[in-house]
């Protein structure tokens, strides 16, 4: 954090931030792969509860977003980090086609992955083991 | 439609985006898991430290879940491991490449009504439900 480094307040709020993600994350069952397959499974047994965790997030956010970002800098940073890029490009597409086909495959994104490594499942450790590949893969591979 | 939990799928969707709100108005960053894991696998000078206490916050949000409900988290994982590699590889290649997942893209990219985050949800969520259905139902693998 930039001016003020790693303020004790700023990353007490990161820290509850994190929690109530995870909690999210563990109420609404989404670290269950079963739950997510349920809902990608349009011709199965479907499940719309993912639908709802997206509108009960939007529901939050959309409005919230819109108060915050009209403020001059958040309350403990001089300024918002937010992505830059404005265009749909041929780099976006193919890497949220290639996301989509993994999270097709096991169920699992990011954040459930990384939260529910504390179950020490090891389907689970597995898949975030080969998804840090994945990001190595892409640093190496393409950034340098 | 018996597995449909809606209240529990509602409250969880909210209890997230109260988490990314607070996020954005306190620290003035997007919370998207993908980007805060990379950023601790390649950090930029003192920037690591915030992410990580995030993704401590993440466990501890796992861990007060199960210590509430007094039961573990109930978790099917719905691939071999094999299945489990090649799709992991995927996620975090194409979550670099593509600059975000579900939380980034999805629910805070959408809230800032970002054009590239509209685009790439929707990208993600057909490509995933096309892949499901090709290897539930037509190469009839899985559960």
């Amino acid at each position: 954090m930039n001016e003020r480094p790693n303020q004790p307040l700023a990353l007490i709020s990161v820290f509850v931030s994190g929690l109530l993600f995870g909690l999210g994350l563990a109420v609404s069952a989404m670290v269950n792969p079963a739950k997510v397959i349920g809902f990608l499974d349009l011709a199965g047994n479907w499940d719309p509860s993912l639908a709802l965790v997206m509108a009960g997030g939007l529901a939050i956010t959309l409005p919230a977003f819109r108060l915050v970002l009209k403020r001059d800098r958040p309350l403990l940073e001089s300024r918002f980090f937010l992505p830059t890029s404005k265009d749909v490009d041929k780099r976006l597409l193919s890497g949220a086609m290639l996301f989509g086909i993994g999270w097709g495959l096991a169920g699992l994104c990011p954040g459930p992955a990384l939260t529910s490594l504390v179950t020490l499942n090891g389907s689970v450790w597995l898949f975030f083991a080969a998804m840090i590949g994945g990001m190595l893969l892409h640093r190496f591979a393409l950034e340098s | 439609m018996e597995n449909f939990t809606p209240l529990s799928a509602l409250l969880g969707g909210a209890l997230i985006g109260i988490a990314a709100t607070l996020m954005l108005w306190i620290n003035g960053r997007i919370t998207g898991i993908s980007g805060i894991l990379g950023g601790v696998l390649f950090p930029v000078k003192t920037d690591a430290l915030w992410r990580i206490l995030f993704i401590l916050g993440l466990f501890s949000g796992a861990l007060l879940f199960m210590l509430v409900r007094g039961a573990p988290i109930e978790l099917a994982p719905q691939a071999s491991p094999l299945l489990s590699i090649v799709a992991g590889l995927l996620v975090g290649f194409g979550t670099r490449l593509g600059s975000g997942c579900t939380s980034g893209h999805g629910i805070c990219g959408i809230a800032r009504v970002s054009k590239r985050s509209f685009a790439a949800t929707l990208m993600f969520m057909i490509t995933a439900v096309i892949t499901v259905f090709l290897v539930r139902h037509v190469l009839g693998a899985g559960s």
